[in-house]
């Protein structure tokens, strides 16, 4: 799950990390009450959770407590990357003087977390260690001890911080870390970490994903979403425990297994056809789940056919075909729906898709290849 | 012979009352494993799934006995300090079935287990088989068959699916483990693989990988530089859009690291042969033997 720049910035505030003054409107008359709070020039930023803002004209300068509301309603509304613009945070415009990154993340292969930071601040972090990747300095923090003092001074001075901040940025990156692991996040950003005209460290932006596995035991951040991070029908799967992606194909696909589900989508590819969704019912999934996942699929006006396909092991077949029959009776299903299902509980689960005249295939290609037909109306 | 689980495996269950791990454990007992004890705090002292006694903690249930490998099937909330107890109190295989635990928990057990003597499967994983002798996971027995190829992977589902096109060609296997496809886990495929490049009844090995990450690439170094057998290997997720979580944590494509495309390039380049469809595995496979 991902959290909006003021939500980041709130966190990392928490953690005694100086964000600037700020506030954030929904209206641009709040734009312009909190830019006269302020007092003096403010940035308005587009809080929408996509890259690429500034380019899109989501990030504007304001001088006035009156240009604040004249860019809001600008920013308001304004649509980036298919995403409406509902809130601005209006911060304090920073004296920059020079732009430092700094982020903490999980690092996979070395099983730490990695502690990141680099003088060339205010660009992608991607950019520069494509090209300059000398300039990123990287510890790794040992999970049992803790990010260590020296780490944080190699970073600092790795970096070719002036000395005079070395203590300053030494805390924030401290931190940092400490934000990362009570949060359970996957990834830390702060980019830029300004050094100001007064001589001050401030996270002007900041960027927080969360570790979906850890959201029961967050739930304040956890009720920070954004519905608008996911399409409708994301969220309500997601609430249901189904992990589904929009694609933009015609065959709906049901798969147990986030590795098989990518397969099967692989494999509709391969055969001609292109998958409307990616649809993952999880593992020990009953009836309801299946239930709601076709509900899910069969919205889809673009979606020809259904191919399900359950691999049991933690699911039961006979549990997923009581699901199916039950879609089946309970939905108004007008496009043809392949069954393939194999595995623990397999020949009750397919005896119970024969007493409803539901038919299933035993080899997956077979499978694909009958709902690709069907997609294209030849028949299943 | 095999890697791991074999006719010395003395299985213990933790969660062997709850839903999961009864269903379980009972099919692990028809498949013919060696099921010698569950763990369960507070029943102890029951029995359960037919006569297999249960103990409150892991150190009484191996005290008493024996037991050298654990099946895990607690929910997330509880299952590090499961893994936890089992590695304490010297179980020296530990299967995690759980999804769903925490990052974080994950990277600090296991830096302690690094410092037992106690190797992790797992978790959010379906365990691992060695065909007619012992079966320590979730996967359907049947589709298995005894053999000489060796199986590694990240998924689960995935998997049974290429064993059950394997089988379907007589081609046998000797031990399938599923290392599961979170960010921390135990094994990794370079662990397995140098297992399965020691163990003399396997032949050949199958690895099935998919998007996110570089475990794929650090085996293709492996695979190049150290192995002797031949491997086969299917990535899934090959067209899955860029920036999109699919499902669980493995599969996650960020940047310009992690794709299929990577993966695929990697192996090759180390000698592996590519299967587009996990059937396909199966036509490659035979081609080895």
């Amino acid at each position: 799950m991902k959290l909006h720049e003021y939500q980041s910035k709130r966190v990392f505030a928490r953690y005694g990390v100086p964000i600037p003054n700020g506030g954030v409107a929904t209206t641009p008359a709040e734009a312009r009450a909190i830019a006269e709070e302020i007092g003096k020039p403010v940035v308005i930023k587009s809080q929408v959770l996509v890259g690429g803002r500034g380019k899109a004209g989501g990030i504007k300068l304001a001088g006035t407590p009156d240009e604040a509301e004249e860019v809001a309603a600008k920013i308001l509304g304004m649509d980036i990357k298919g995403l409406t613009v509902q809130k601005v945070l209006v911060d304090e415009a920073a004296d920059i003087r020079s732009e430092i990154y700094l982020s903490a993340v999980l690092d996979r292969g070395a099983r730490r977390v990695a502690i990141m930071a680099s003088s060339e601040g205010g660009v992608e972090i991607e950019e520069v260690a494509a090209q300059t990747p000398e300039k990123i300095i990287t510890v790794h923090v040992h999970p049992l001890l803790g990010m260590q003092g020296y780490q944080a001074r190699q970073l600092a001075y790795g970096i070719g911080l002036p000395k005079e901040h070395v203590s300053a940025f030494t805390k924030i990156a401290q931190n940092l870390y400490r934000a990362f692991v009570d949060s359970d996040a996957s990834l830390a950003e702060i980019n830029p970490l300004v050094i100001n005209g007064d001589s001050q460290l401030q996270a002007v932006d900041g960027k927080i994903l969360l570790d979906d596995s850890a959201l029961p035991r967050q739930k304040e951040l956890a009720a920070m979403r954004d519905p608008d991070e996911d399409s409708a029908t994301e969220t309500e799967a997601r609430e249901v425990g189904i992990s589904y992606i929009d694609l933009d194909g015609e065959i709906g696909c049901m798969v147990n297994g986030a590795g098989l589900a990518m397969a099967t989508m692989d494999i509709i590819k391969l055969y001609g056809g292109s998958p409307a969704n990616f649809l993952d019912i999880g593992g020990g999934a009953g009836a309801d789940k299946v239930l709601a996942a076709l509900r899910i699929i069969l919205r889809d006006a673009r979606v020809k056919a259904v191919l399900i396909n359950i691999f049991g092991g933690i699911t039961r077949c006979d549990e997923v075909a009581n699901g199916i029959v039950e879609a089946i009776n309970s939905l108004d299903v007008e496009v043809p729906i392949v069954v393939r299902m194999v595995g623990v509980n397999e020949d009750e689960g397919r005896q119970i898709l024969a007493d409803s005249n539901l038919p299933s295939a035993n080899q997956l290609s077979e499978a694909v290849q009958m709902a690709v037909a069907a997609a294209k109306g030849e028949g299943a | 012979m095999s890697i791991l689980v074999d006719n010395g495996t003395r299985l213990l269950v933790q969660g062997i009352t709850g839903s999961q791990g009864a269903f379980h454990a009972e099919q692990m007992i028809q498949y013919g494993t060696n099921v010698v004890a569950g763990a369960v705090p507070g029943r102890g002292g029951q029995w359960a799934v037919g006569n297999t006694p249960v103990f409150d903690t892991v150190h009484e249930a191996v005290a008493t006995t024996d037991a050298n490998t654990s099946i895990i099937f607690v929910p997330a909330a509880f299952a590090v300090d499961a893994l936890l107890e089992a590695a304490d109190a010297g179980v020296s295989l530990i299967v995690c079935i759980t999804e769903n635990i925490p990052a974080l928990d994950m990277a600090r057990a296991r830096a302690y287990l690094d410092s037992t003597d106690s190797l992790l499967i797992g978790p959010n994983c379906p365990g691992l088989i060695s065909p007619g002798t012992a079966k320590v996971g979730i996967m359907a027995g049947h589709i298995h068959t005894p053999g000489n190829v060796g199986i590694v992977s990240r998924s689960g589902t995935l998997t049974y699916e290429v064993i059950y096109a394997l089988t379907a060609r007589g081609i046998g296997q000797s031990t399938a483990v599923g290392i599961g496809g979170d960010p921390i886990k135990g094994l990794n495929f370079l662990d397995v693989l140098q297992m399965f490049e020691q163990d003399s009844a396997t032949e050949q090995i199958v690895l099935i990988g998919e998007i996110g990450g570089a475990d794929e690439q650090v085996a293709a170094d492996y695979i190049r530089t150290e192995m002797n057998k031949p491997v086969t290997a299917f990535i899934a997720g090959q067209t899955a859009p860029p920036g999109k979580r699919m499902g669980h944590a493995g599969a996650i494509i960020s940047g310009g690291e992690g794709t299929a495309a990577e993966k695929i390039e990697a192996l090759q380049d180390a000698g592996v042969a590519i299967a587009r469809h996990p059937e396909e595995i199966a036509e490659l496979a035979a081609r080895n033997i």
